[in-house]
């Protein structure tokens, strides 16, 4: 790729993480709780994006991002108070500015009359004008550099005129170039004097004249006659002038320009070569004091002493030399030596590479592919009848522990923090509030917390929907709040965590909480339930979930929820997770979504069916059980339940569900897997035997083969054989229909 | 011996473009991504010429140009400031701090370079 394309995809990249700043930055603002760091943030969010921007020729962006920056300039230097109207229109321009990054990159347009609308808005609430020629103010006085005419004259006359001091110094005319052709009619005189701040700020006088002599022929002299004695010298004075003669038909801003980076750090004079030189002011000479100077004793000095004053001196460069003694203060070096505590934190936490998600896809293939490498053989040689304690035994077991945490390593790259999805919900948030006329705030916690990159891709429909109907169905409106005693402003918590190997999100609002008569009422219009069926609380609030339980029309009006939430159901159980409801009545509810971490592996309990040999995902199982006769009752022809503990769970055998087999085995003999589904349904599997649990590989059905119902995927086992992975929902939803025969599928190799 | 410049620059993209011009050109480039960042790289790599950003987190370019030239070692390191047209106090104030000469972004690599050729000693 294009190098310039590769760095236009980081520019983008880097926009979603400075939109994010500015949102969060703003946020916090809005909330009071910003401090000069959060204006800075937020500053400089606008900042980069424009100069990023500015260097693709983004120009739409660049001019909105110039205003906006331009306003929050004014907030940071305090010309401006970020009050609540102030900060509604930042978070307007925030997003206008995040549409604006979203049309750079070349997905639809944004709306330009509605940037230009909010730009004059953020324009009138400062007191600068818009536009590229907006200048701010510069509370900056710039420098003050006062030309010494009297050095200058010295130096001028000494020139022409070389006088020893009592040093012996003799300044001289140095000729630096064999003296050129004289200058065919036209050409510039330079005569630069620099101060000593010139060489304090690291410019030098070389670039200075290489630069002059791209222009064209040089005659150079330098003038040292400014250099005073040893006991006056300073070290990092600046006491050397230079007069260069530029034979060259060139501009005068030619020259000029190559003196741009010391402009008012020197006395400089650039006059065309035909008028003489500049008249040197005669400084009247203190003949007196002279004189005084003259006769005073001068310490004997040693010659090379001199010798290396000079040579210290004459490149005028300060190396090597001790800190002038302003510099000293303790005030002023302080920063300093925060920013050398600082730093190591800082190396730390910048120490990263970016890589291709193919290649590390690559290399997660490859390891899934060695740890089912290392499984055969760790079953290889057990089958080999080698003993356990054997070297070779030993040094599997080795190899098997390395190969765990090389894949834990390797899962750890794909994995990132949350942070992503979340970022995008404050927007979403102030748009379903503008929309509904509520008053929300939204919390969010655990943004840090990581999960593999794919599962944070698919995460994001699911938390919007969950978001959206917190809002919408949720939180009342603030009439019925205030009504209720509760603050208008509803509160919106979105919260991520780890919890036993798997990630929880949750989302759960201050609202009235599920209107359970109503829900209950729907169920059974809808045919859903039994008008009798008695359900507990926590089941009642997870009909919702039920597929055909609703559509918008139907629940827009009440105050429980329920938009399409069968649908987040099915996004998050496509992604091996689980979801359901918490509520309590007049106080809110909370959604909890439970993910893995990872969609490359599965903690799974292997067992027989027949002759074959099934994974069943560990997260499904609740406990494994030995059926007794007496448990077992047969409803209808088919159909048998089994008695766990007080209650009756259909019993499914899995060979008969996957068309394996037709004849009922007796339970007696088998083992049942209670499981629950993500409904919250439970059901007992009937298996054969239970073979272990192990963490298995999943390997697509689907991009292998195809799709097969009841089955969400397979994988290898160590003895080589392909396994089917159970998808325990949809066991459990086939009950009862006809089997979709899988006989044909090749399985044991 | 190639020159070695350090930039530094919050901003990735900003910091990927210089290094594309700068290495396009023959630098040998370091990179630092704030100020507190940039003294601790310079310690580290001694280079020749240094270029930075002026709006950073933790310590901005001011900051920077400030503690290199506190810095004994350091001092006499040329600093070029990446500034923006709209903003001329900026330069003025980087200048005070210390700063060599400067960068108008968006700045082109043969801007870049001839920029750098200007204080490289």
């Amino acid at each position: 790729m294009d190098p310039l394309e590769q760095i236009k995809i980081t520019f983008f990249q880097e926009c979603q993480e400075l939109l994010a700043d500015l949102e969060a930055g703003l946020m916090a603002l809005e909330a009071g709780e910003a401090d000069e760091d959060t204006i800075n943030a937020v500053f400089r969010a606008v900042h980069s994006v424009k100069g990023g921007a500015g260097a693709f020729g983004m120009e739409d962006l660049v001019q909105f991002a110039h205003v906006f920056e331009t306003t929050l300039d004014d907030t940071r230097a305090g010309r401006l108070d970020a009050d609540d109207h102030v900060i509604k229109v930042m978070l307007r321009a925030s997003d206008m500015l995040a549409d604006l990054v979203t049309a750079a990159q070349g997905d639809g347009a944004a709306d330009l009359a509605r940037a230009e609308v909010i730009a004059q808005e953020l324009a009138a609430l400062g007191h600068t004008p818009t536009g590229a020629d907006a200048e701010p103010e510069s509370d900056i006085p710039g420098l003050d550099f006062t030309p010494l005419p009297a050095f200058v004259a010295e130096a001028a006359s000494a020139i022409d005129e070389p006088i020893a001091d009592e040093l012996g110094f003799t300044p001289m005319r140095v000729i630096l170039d064999e003296p050129p052709a004289p200058p065919a009619g036209r050409g510039w005189r330079i005569q630069l004097t620099p101060a000593a701040d010139m060489y304090a700020k690291a410019n030098d006088v070389t670039p200075l004249l290489r630069e002059l002599e791209r222009l064209g022929p040089c005659l150079t002299s330098l003038d040292a006659a400014g250099v005073p004695n040893l006991t006056a010298l300073d070290a990092e004075g600046a006491y050397l002038s230079w007069t260069v003669e530029l034979a060259a038909d060139v501009a005068r801003d030619q020259v000029a320009e190559a003196f741009e980076f010391v402009e008012g750090d020197c006395v400089l004079s650039i006059e065309p070569l035909d008028t003489p030189p500049a008249v040197a002011i005669e400084a009247p000479l203190d003949l007196e004091a002279l004189l005084a100077e003259a006769r005073a004793p001068v310490p004997p000095t040693p010659e090379d002493e001199i010798q290396a004053v000079i040579d210290e001196v004459v490149p005028a460069i300060p190396v090597n030399v001790s800190p002038p003694p302003v510099a000293a203060s303790p005030l002023a070096a302080s920063p300093a030596a925060q920013a050398t505590a600082d730093a190591s934190g800082a190396s730390t936490a910048q120490a990263t590479i970016r890589v291709d998600l193919e290649r590390v896809d690559r290399l997660i293939n490859l390891v899934g592919e060695l740890v089912i490498n290392q499984a055969m053989l760790t079953q290889r040689v057990a089958e080999s009848g080698i003993a356990r304690s054997s070297n070779v035994s030993v040094g599997l077991d080795e190899l098997e522990q390395l190969t765990r945490e090389i894949q834990d390593s390797v899962m750890a790259i794909r994995a990132q923090p949350v942070k992503s999805v979340f970022q995008r919900i404050p927007r979403l948030v102030r748009e379903i509030a503008a929309s509904t006329g509520k008053q929300v705030r939204l919390v969010t916690e655990g943004e840090g917390t990581e999960v593999d990159k794919t599962v944070i891709e698919r995460l994001s429909d699911p938390i919007t929907h969950m978001i959206r109907n917190a809002i919408d169905h949720g939180l009342e409106s603030t009439a019925k709040r205030l009504e209720a005693g509760k603050p208008e402003e509803g509160v919106v918590k979105l919260a991520a965590l780890h919890r036993s190997g798997r990630i929880v999100i949750e989302v759960s609002d201050d609202g009235a909480g599920i209107n359970r008569s109503r829900v209950r009422q729907i169920a059974i219009d809808k045919g859903l339930i039994d008008p009798e069926a008695a359900l507990t609380d926590d089941e009642v609030d997870n009909l919702i979930f039920l597929p055909g339980f609703s559509t918008a029309a139907t629940v827009s009006n009440i105050s429980g929820r329920g938009v399409g939430m069968d649908v987040v159901r099915r996004s998050i159980q496509a992604l091996g997770g689980r979801i359901s409801i918490s509520s309590t009545p007049g106080k809110g509810s909370t959604f909890t979504m439970s993910l893995p971490l990872t969609l490359a592996v599965l903690d799974g309990m292997v067992v027989s069916v027949g002759e074959q040999t099934l994974v069943t995902p560990l997260t499904a199982i609740i406990e494994t059980l030995q059926p007794k006769a007496a448990d077992v009752r047969t409803l209808g022809p088919t159909s048998r339940v089994i008695a766990v503990r007080d209650a009756y769970v259909p019993l499914i055998d899995i060979g008969a569900v996957l068309g394996w087999r037709t004849e009922a085995p007796d339970p007696c003999e088998g083992v049942c897997l209670l499981v629950e589904n993500e409904g919250g349904g439970r059901a007992a599997l009937l298996v054969d035997a239970i073979q272990g649990q192990r963490q298995v590989v999943i390997k697509s059905l689907e991009a292998n083969y195809q799709q097969v119902a009841g089955i969400a995927a397979a994988t290898i086992l160590g003895d080589g054989r392909v396994a089917l992975i159970l998808d325990v929902d949809a066991v459990i939803a086939m009950r009862g229909k006809a089997a979709n025969p899988v006989s044909t599928l090749a399985l044991a190799s | 011996m190639s020159l070695t410049v350090l930039t530094v620059d919050d901003s990735r993209t900003m910091r990927d473009m210089l290094m594309l011009a700068l290495k396009d050109a023959g630098f040998d480039v370091v990179q630092a991504v704030d100020g507190v960042h940039g003294l601790e790289v310079l310690d580290q790599s001694s280079p020749q010429v240094i270029i930075t950003d002026i709006n950073m987190p933790r310590m901005d370019g001011f900051g920077f140009i400030e503690g290199v030239r506190r810095d004994n070692r350091h001092r006499g390191v040329p600093i070029l400031v990446l500034t923006t047209e709209s903003d001329p106090s900026k330069k003025d104030r980087a200048r005070q701090a210390g700063a060599t000469g400067w960068i108008v972004k968006p700045f082109s690599p043969a801007k870049l370079v001839e920029a750098i050729r200007r204080v490289a000693a």
